[in-house]
């Protein structure tokens, strides 16, 4: 579905110059949920802006379905990290979900999927507030739904409850597993938390320091569907998180290709 | 906690009331002849205002200040847009920009009389030319500090273009373009009471200049009192409408 | 190419550069507008001839006298609407009852153009540095008692608390509390006040005849001398633009401690 090829981005040029990301490369197969981690100041965010075509990468591509993205595609949502300036404050919420969909005349009836977007999300009922009307958790969630109205393949989430409260981060994950399962969406998450990363993904990529570079692709066998207690009670994900914990925290040699 | 606030008002009626009353103790002993009795004035104020020379003056007053006011927001959006877009062009015109809304607002009548001369266009044209700075200026800004996921998200979704700028550009910027659009308010009344004071055969700042000029203090006083009630109505409406068009815009903001 | 130009305003050399170059093309445009026949060149002389005559006029008692008046003139009201302001803002913002009181009177008083008050001003006391001044105080007292207003109630509640708890008098939490750390909202309101004073002192000039550089400018358009006039206005400006990196210098020095939320002071 989605393959990182040669991915490297640099700022600035000659000696001064940051090397963010180099030489990543990993797939992502239909409807996986692949989490990606890394020590702080790892490229994550840029990796992510460059897969969902906001940002030029220095050298390498991305391919969504063997094409390459230069731009935004159609097929491929994002929900950013902070709600409150992703969120459009002056529309409602229920416009909010509404105006990407827009753009997509294939959608039929797109009041239908904005209700059903809401309604997914936890938000019936709350169409017509505004976003500072709402709770982070609240603002977050509508901008999921946003995202999953746009009917994408792809939804990127770039550390989407890293700014809410640890309670309503659990419910939000919990959410979004379950919408991916509804709505059939290939995700892939940013994130620095790694109990998150194992508990939401079926793989974790896990990222160097920069220049980063894969370090490591863990395979997290964990059944479905997870659960915030029994999952987190496995021996099993103990022994990933620590394998995980520990790929990070052990500086490697860097291979540029 | 009702009975507190109704003690406030009480207080806040009070008092005002009692500031009245002396102003009116004042002007009524008072032998200065620049001070007419309140009495007289609010009489003068009722004879000219209600509604004699609402028409002569009132009207072509505020018609003035008003295509005036609303050509500084076309001019002052459209280049604030223009400035804040390009970081050439705003780095350009900066020194320029800063020198000419440096220049006391009012100095810039006497060189508007020479090149347009004493009509209701000149007046008008000096009240775009100076207001559309502060817009200008603000607007630029606002474009400038745009937030970087606001774009990235209308990116993700497609959003581009003239929908971009109608649906998310404009509605981000419209705080700061408020915040310009009030500064250029005072302006506005500013230029308008000052031309017509120097330049002009009628209006109320008109009004008030002769008045003095031949003693009708009474009058004075009552124009005087008309332009205060204006500027008082004029900066409530704007209020009004910047609290209904930015009513969204709930933050912990400590402006204003 | 294009590259390359973008980059310029992002280092400090390269916008001043740019920066120059508008300048320099608004004095080419001015220098050329009227050369060509654009603009009546007796409406409009050209840069050359109008910047000629500053340097000129700088060399002349009746023009400095003229900008001293001026600054006089706004200066001293600046100060009666700093002392006034502070004072009445102080009380506004530390007495319930005094905020209450003077609460209607003072936003019924805030948005009345200061230029209407111009015919009193004539009239009581004639074209005169009186006037200049009374205009200037009017004008400007009500930033500064609106800003040392936000000063004294943003105080930090827990320094007030603090205060109370070691047994501060009123007068002495006043003192000691909220009135540095009002220091800033007062430096901006001076900084806009400033501003104001300018303006107010110039528009007073112009319209009732009190020495200063608003009267020169007046007479220069009454008499026809069209470069004496653009060259005073330039002057203005200059005046403008120094007492804004003045009062701005301060406000910045005032500024650099203190937490960056406060109120006012768009442009």
């Amino acid at each position: 579905m989605l393959e990182v090829v040669g991915l490297s981005k640099s700022y600035g040029t000659g000696a001064g110059a940051t090397h963010a990301v180099a030489h990543l490369e990993f797939a992502v197969e239909e409807l996986e949920f692949v989490g990606i981690v890394g020590p702080s100041g790892a490229g994550k965010t840029t990796l992510l802006k460059c897969m969902a075509g906001l940002l030029e990468p220095t050298s390498g591509q991305t391919l969504l379905r063997g094409k390459p993205v230069t731009a935004p595609p159609p097929e491929l949502a994002v929900v950013f990290q902070d709600y409150s300036r992703s969120l459009f404050a002056w529309m409602s919420v229920r416009r909010n979900v509404l105006l990407p969909l827009t753009n997509k005349p294939e959608i039929a009836d797109p009041a239908r999927v904005t209700e059903e977007a809401l309604a997914a999300v936890g938000l019936a009922g709350f169409e017509d507030h505004y976003p500072w009307q709402l709770s982070g958790g609240m603002q977050q969630r509508v901008a999921i739904a946003r995202a999953l109205a746009y009917q994408p393949k792809v939804l990127l989430m770039d550390e989407p409850f890293a700014s809410v409260d640890a309670q309503t981060r659990a419910e939000l994950e919990d959410l979004v597993l379950r919408v991916r399962e509804q709505f059939g969406v290939t995700v892939v998450l940013v994130t620095h938390d790694i109990d998150e990363a194992v508990y939401m993904s079926d793989r974790v990529v896990v990222l160097s320091r920069p220049p980063s570079t894969v370090q490591e692709v863990v395979t997290v066998n964990l059944p479905r569907p997870r659960d915030q207690v029994e999952t987190k009670a496995l021996p099993e994900f103990a022994a990933l998180r620590a394998q995980i914990y520990e790929t990070i925290m052990q500086p490697r040699a860097v291979q540029l290709a | 906690m009702r009975r507190l606030r109704l003690g406030w008002l009480g207080v806040e009626v009070g008092a005002t009331a009692l500031i009245v009353a002396a102003l009116w103790l004042y002007t009524n002993t008072n032998e200065s002849y620049a001070v007419a009795p309140l009495g007289d004035v609010l009489e003068s104020f009722r004879a000219t205002w209600l509604f004699d020379h609402v028409g002569s003056d009132a009207v072509p007053s505020l018609v003035r200040m008003t295509l005036g006011y609303a050509a500084a927001i076309a001019i002052g959006v459209a280049g604030g847009f223009l400035l804040g877009s390009s970081a050439v062009a705003n780095a350009i015109a900066s020194p320029v920009v800063g020198f000419l809304r440096s220049i006391p607002a009012a100095a810039l009548l006497p060189p508007a009389i020479v090149l347009f001369g004493i009509g209701g266009g000149t007046k008008v044209a000096v009240i775009a030319f100076v207001c559309c700075w502060p817009i200008m200026l603000n607007t630029s800004d606002g474009v400038r500090e745009l937030d970087a996921t606001l774009l990235a998200t209308a990116r993700v979704y497609g959003i581009r273009g003239a929908r971009r700028l109608r649906l998310v550009v404009l509605p981000a910027v419209a705080p700061r373009i408020f915040a310009g659009m009030r500064t250029s308010l005072s302006i506005a009344i500013l230029l308008l009471v000052t031309s017509e004071m120097v330049a002009s055969t009628n209006g109320i700042g008109y009004f008030v200049f002769q008045a003095q000029q031949q003693f009708s203090v009474d009058d004075m006083w009552a124009g005087v009192l008309l332009l205060g009630l204006l500027g008082f109505t004029l900066n409530l409406a704007f209020g009004a409408v910047e609290r209904r068009v930015l009513r969204w815009n709930v933050r912990d903001d400590r402006s204003k | 190419m294009g590259a390359r130009l973008n980059a310029l305003p992002r280092t400090r050399s390269g916008s001043a550069l740019l920066g120059a170059v508008g300048v320099a093309l608004a004095l080419l445009l001015w220098q050329l507008a009227p050369a060509l026949g654009l603009v009546p060149s007796d409406d409009l002389p050209g840069a050359g001839a109008v910047l000629s005559k500053l340097a000129s006029l700088a060399g002349t008692d009746a023009f400095w006298s003229a900008v001293g008046s001026t600054l006089a003139g706004a200066g001293l009201g600046l100060l009666i609407a700093v002392v006034v302001g502070v004072a009445l803002g102080v009380l506004m913002g530390s007495s319930q009852v005094a905020w209450h009181a003077l609460r209607p009177t003072v936003e019924f008083l805030r948005p009345v153009p200061g230029v209407a008050l111009i015919p009193v001003a004539i009239l009581v006391f004639g074209p005169s540095m009186q006037s200049d001044v009374f205009l200037v105080a009017f004008g400007c007292v009500w930033v500064m008692l609106v800003q040392t207003l936000y000063g004294v109630r943003e105080v930090d509640e827990v320094a007030l608390q603090t205060a109370r708890s070691y047994g501060l008098t009123h007068a002495q939490r006043i003192r000691w509390v909220q009135l540095p750390s009002s220091l800033p909202y007062i430096a901006t309101g001076l900084r806009i006040a400033s501003s104001i004073a300018l303006i107010v002192a110039v528009t007073a000039e112009l319209v009732a005849g009190n020495a200063g550089l608003g009267k020169a400018i007046s007479l220069a358009q009454s008499v026809g001398q069209t470069e004496e006039m653009y060259a005073l206005i330039v002057a203005a400006g200059i005046l403008g633009i120094a007492v804004h990196v003045l009062f701005g210098g301060l406000e910045r020095r005032f500024l650099h401690w203190h937490q960056s939320q406060r109120a006012g002071g768009d442009r």
